[in-house]
């Protein structure tokens, strides 16, 4: 007689099961790195999920030109670390028309910038099936998503046309052009990734450690001063203060929080107590009730 | 908390168990309000989400000045709209003593696929009933689908107790007749709490209201409920996922354990080619295991060079799955399009995905009553029992054995989607005795003699668009070549193999598979076998092309637009037709799906019937149908 799983355990099993039959059921596979916690735990899965083969897909970052400079440095030190092929996608387009958080708004940044950049990229190389980071309890549209989430040839998402999912059998055929997002951590909670993190050591990006970095405030959201592009009110200096990140997007669209918390025991005493969700620090997310939903819709992860 | 605290709590949290459960009830029953409750009382709503929950409470709310904690599940635009919960939605909570993933699922019969979905990953079900309305009709089919899909644990939560005053024998009675009728269905376990979801009595706090009840809190019957997990205590089974090998030194069997224990040494049966053999590692990133049980993705390596592929299983050798090729299966439909028997899909089972046919439809059984109705087709929802046949044998285990190998999902052949879920019940025994008769004189013998290759000519199209025309010169054609030929009509085979046939959807899909099987016949006996028939159907064409073999089946799309047929109206059938006084005709009121991919197409409008037999025999004649040496 074995001992049952514990918690982590399960969910790590179940990420696994999951990365195999993808593998397993599509022509073309990718996995979206965003270079986020969730990123970082499942690009560990997929290390597990292969061995002793390294993960038989490329990664794929979708490039805003906006992230975080620390970011960069951390996939591109990753990814040479692992061995392992990255393809980093920008949307040219977007970049010769000037496209960007403060000339257009963070809506239109993220539409063409992030979204259209995907569905460039997915197109490009003809994707048929993409991994996501995304977990269901993040976000309530999130929540009733799929493991498996079709989309059709142009990339959207129909809620009240999911196909079922029953036990573990995931139904990952698509015909030419259509293709599957796929959510390996879909059953992970916040406090499981920082837990699987501290247990695992999974190299995450400074940028979660607090830090004494240069902030400005903005209708109370702490902007991080990445670069020069940050256009400075009248008489508004940056001042340095203690913060750490809980979600990372691009650097002008994310807010920081005041924090102390230099370590992962640190950063999960903070989250014990936490009173607000994560994504609370986006400003995408507070476009509108349903804003996520309908994104979704058009094709963001 | 300091640092060393922190660490305790986080070796306390990741040892920590997980339940699975599902909620069912329906809108009414206050389902959603209990989840939020609980996620609420847990402390497990963040104060932005408890800042936009009132703001929608107040906009969309139905609690008049109180928060809606029905908001916070229902998570798509719709359900919120229309104040119901139309999919299934996971959610997350934790205690000191357990983790919980919950299947929040909508209760609607029209929602049923959705509980089914939210039962075949839980180990318990929580029911809700209102206390003012008892034992309904969506109780019983709520009962009835948890037991189908092999849960054994249920909290029966009668809510609503604040509306009837928390009256002790109300509640009574009503736990007495579901105690009644609980016991109709396999073994249940059910313990039933009174509880009120909107004022949080017995949620997690015993309720001042209702001293009579010494009983658990709801909470506190999730925390501490035996489940039937069953680790390792059943025969080692793992479908193989996935074939590793990295480089020529190192070749694995990825996949996940789905029952039993293994470790190095232990001796394997590999199904289904019963092949066995020995485990030599058992492989993780972590490093190699001296042993795995249920539940561990791992990677097995066995000490001889057996064929082994996605889709195998490796078992124990003592005991090992059962194969069979044919079953006796509970199907739940899940797609708008019916489900007829004869009509092909894909059934996925572990690992694995074969060509399957549903050969009997027993009997469908109503959810709601229990009882079984005959039945010729399964509707969306709708639950039936039946045989099934599969184009190979695959290793199985029944369902209540073993909800891993005993259960599969159908797949749509033409639109890959998921159309309809199932549970092995048992194989029927004929697969096993009913043994091909080996012939010495084959096919190849047979067609040899005539030289030739046996083919088939599949001529489809709508009715009046020269089919029977162009098969009747072809096979003049081909006589006059000394060919050994036969023409299946179809007017002339509903004379009499077919006599019995109608025009229904059913009876269309019954008529093409003896026609296939019939060609099929032909085909070993020789024939260059010609079929003029309007199959409509692209799932019945393709049907019977896969009862041939690669190369023998040649399908003619004579494609005359439906206008130009029905000017031609050669039988005067289709003038009845718009007439009413033909139901189900092709092109009038039921449809014809043209081939997408046909060996050739026809257009008799532009090319005469004789300009059209000449390009088809010299298409054939390419394929080296007509000479053989």
């Amino acid at each position: 007689m074995g001992k049952p799983l514990t918690h982590l355990e399960r969910l790590e099993s179940e990420s696994i099961h999951i990365m195999r039959e993808v593998m397993a059921e599509s022509e073309n596979p990718v996995m979206l790195y965003s270079i986020g916690k969730d990123s970082s735990v499942m690009l560990h899965l997929a290390m597990k999920a292969f061995y002793p083969s390294k993960p038989p897909f490329p990664l794929l970052h979708v490039d805003t030109t906006w992230k975080f400079k620390e970011m960069i440095r951390f996939r591109d030190d990753r990814i040479k670390e692992l061995g392992l092929e990255l393809i980093v996608h920008i949307n040219q387009a977007g970049v010769e028309q000037g496209v960007g958080p403060f000339s257009h708004g963070s809506q239109v940044h993220t539409d063409i910038m992030k979204t259209e950049a995907l569905k460039q990229a997915l197109d490009a190389h003809k994707f048929d099936a993409a991994f996501g980071g995304a977990r269901r309890d993040e976000e309530k549209s999130r929540a009733k998503e799929r493991v498996f989430s079709f989309r059709n040839a142009q990339h959207r998402w129909d809620p009240k046309n999911q196909r079922p999912e029953l036990w573990q059998l995931y139904n990952g055929r698509v015909r030419p052009g259509e293709s599957m997002r796929v959510f390996p951590l879909s059953n992970w909670t916040e406090l499981d990734i920082w837990q699987y993190i501290y247990q695992q050591d999974i190299p995450i990006v400074g940028l979660y450690f607090a830090k004494n970095r240069p902030i400005v405030e903005r209708d109370g959201m702490l902007i991080l001063v990445d670069d020069d592009r940050l256009p400075m009110a009248e008489g508004e200096i940056p001042e340095t203060r203690m913060v750490r990140f809980r979600t990372l997007g691009c650097y002008p669209l994310t807010g920081a929080m005041e924090s102390h918390a230099t370590d992962l025991p640190g950063i999960i005493e903070e989250m014990l107590v936490a009173r607000t969700s994560e994504r609370e620090g986006r400003a995408i997310d507070h476009d509108g009730a349903s804003s996520m939903e309908k994104k979704k819709q058009d094709g963001y992860f | 908390m300091p640092t060393q605290n922190i660490e305790e709590y986080l070796r306390d949290q990741g040892g920590k168990p997980t339940l699975r459960f599902l909620t069912c009830g329906s809108v009414d029953d206050g389902k959603s309000t209990l989840i939020g409750r609980l996620l609420y009382d847990s402390k497990l709503i963040f104060e932005d989400q408890l800042a936009a929950l009132e703001a929608d409470s107040k906009k969309l709310g139905t609690q008049g000045e109180d928060i809606d904690f029905a908001l916070l599940v229902d998570g798509l635009a719709a359900e919120r709209e229309q104040g119901i919960t139309i999919d299934v939605a996971y959610r997350y909570f934790a205690t000191d003593k357990r983790k919980f993933v919950v299947a929040d699922t909508p209760g609607h019969e029209q929602y049923t696929r959705n509980m089914a979905t939210g039962a075949s990953t839980a180990e318990l079900a929580v029911i809700l009933i209102d206390a003012r309305k008892g034992i309904l009709t969506q109780t019983r089919r709520h009962s009835y689908i948890v037991t189908l899909f092999g849960i054994k644990d249920v909290l029966l939560a009668v809510n609503k107790m604040d509306l009837v005053d928390y009256d002790e024998s109300t509640y009574r009675a009503i736990v007495a007749s579901y105690e009644q009728f609980a016991n109709e269905l396999a073994e249940l376990n059910v313990t039933a709490i009174p509880i009120s979801a909107l004022k949080g009595d017995n949620i997690i706090h015993a309720s001042k209201n209702m001293p009579w009840y010494a009983g658990p809190t709801l909470l506190e019957a999730l925390e501490t409920v035996e489940v039937d997990t069953d680790v390792g205590g059943k025969a080692f089974r793992m479908p193989v996922q996935w074939v590793n090998r990295p480089d020529l030194n190192f070749r694995g069997y990825s996949g996940t354990i789905a029952s039993g224990q293994i470790e190095p040494g232990t001796e394997v049966k590999i199904l289904p080619s019963e092949r066995t053999s020995v485990v030599a590692r058992v492989v993780t990133y972590d490093g190699d295991l001296s042993t795995a049980g249920a539940g561990q993705a791992v990677t097995l390596v066995l000490a001889d060079e057996v064929d082994v592929s996605r889709g195998d299983v490796i078992c124990s050798v003592s005991e090992p799955a059962q194969l069979s090729d044919q079953f006796a299966v509970h199907l739940l439909w899940m797609s708008e399009r019916a489900l007829f028997p004869g009509r092909q899909y894909y059934l996925k089972t572990g690992t694995r995905t074969v060509p399957c046919v549903l050969t009997d439809l027993k009997h469908k059984i109503n959810v709601n009553t229990l009882e079984t109705q005959p039945a010729k087709r399964l509707e969306l929802n709708e639950v039936g029992v039946g045989n099934i046949s599969l184009s190979e044998r695959i290793a199985f285990d029944p369902y209540r054995e073993s909800r891993a190998l005993g259960s599969f999902i159908l797949i749509d052949r033409q639109t890959y989607a998921t159309v309809g879920v199932g549970l092995f019940d048992f194989s029927l025994r004929r697969a096993q005795n009913v043994m091909w008769q080996a012939l010495t004189v084959d096919k190849e013998h047979r067609a040899a003699i005539k030289h030739q290759k046996p083919c088939v000519v599949w001529l489809t199209g709508l009715s009046g668009s020269g089919k029977s025309t162009i098969a009747n010169l072809l096979e003049s054609r081909l006589h006059d070549l000394n060919r050994h030929t036969y023409v299946l009509d179809g007017d002339n085979i509903r004379h009499g193999l077919n006599r019995d046939l109608g025009f229904t959807e059913a009876d269309r899909i019954e008529n093409i598979r003896r026609i296939g099987e019939t060609a099929k016949l032909m085909v070993d006996a020789g024939l260059i076998t010609i079929v003029a028939f309007i199959s409509p159907f692209r799932s019945e064409r393709r049907m019977v092309r896969d009862l041939m073999c690669e190369g023998e089946f040649f399908e003619v799309f004579v494609d005359t637009p439906l206008d130009v047929c029905e000017a031609r109206d050669t039988k005067g059938l289709y003038k009845r037709a718009r007439a009413g006084e033909i139901r189900n005709f092709t092109g009038i009121d039921s449809v014809y799906e043209p081939p997408e991919a046909a060996e050739m197409v026809m257009h008799t409008e532009t090319e005469s019937a004789e300009e059209s037999v000449e390009r088809l025999l010299s298409s054939l004649q390419e394929r080296g149908i007509l000479t053989v040496d």
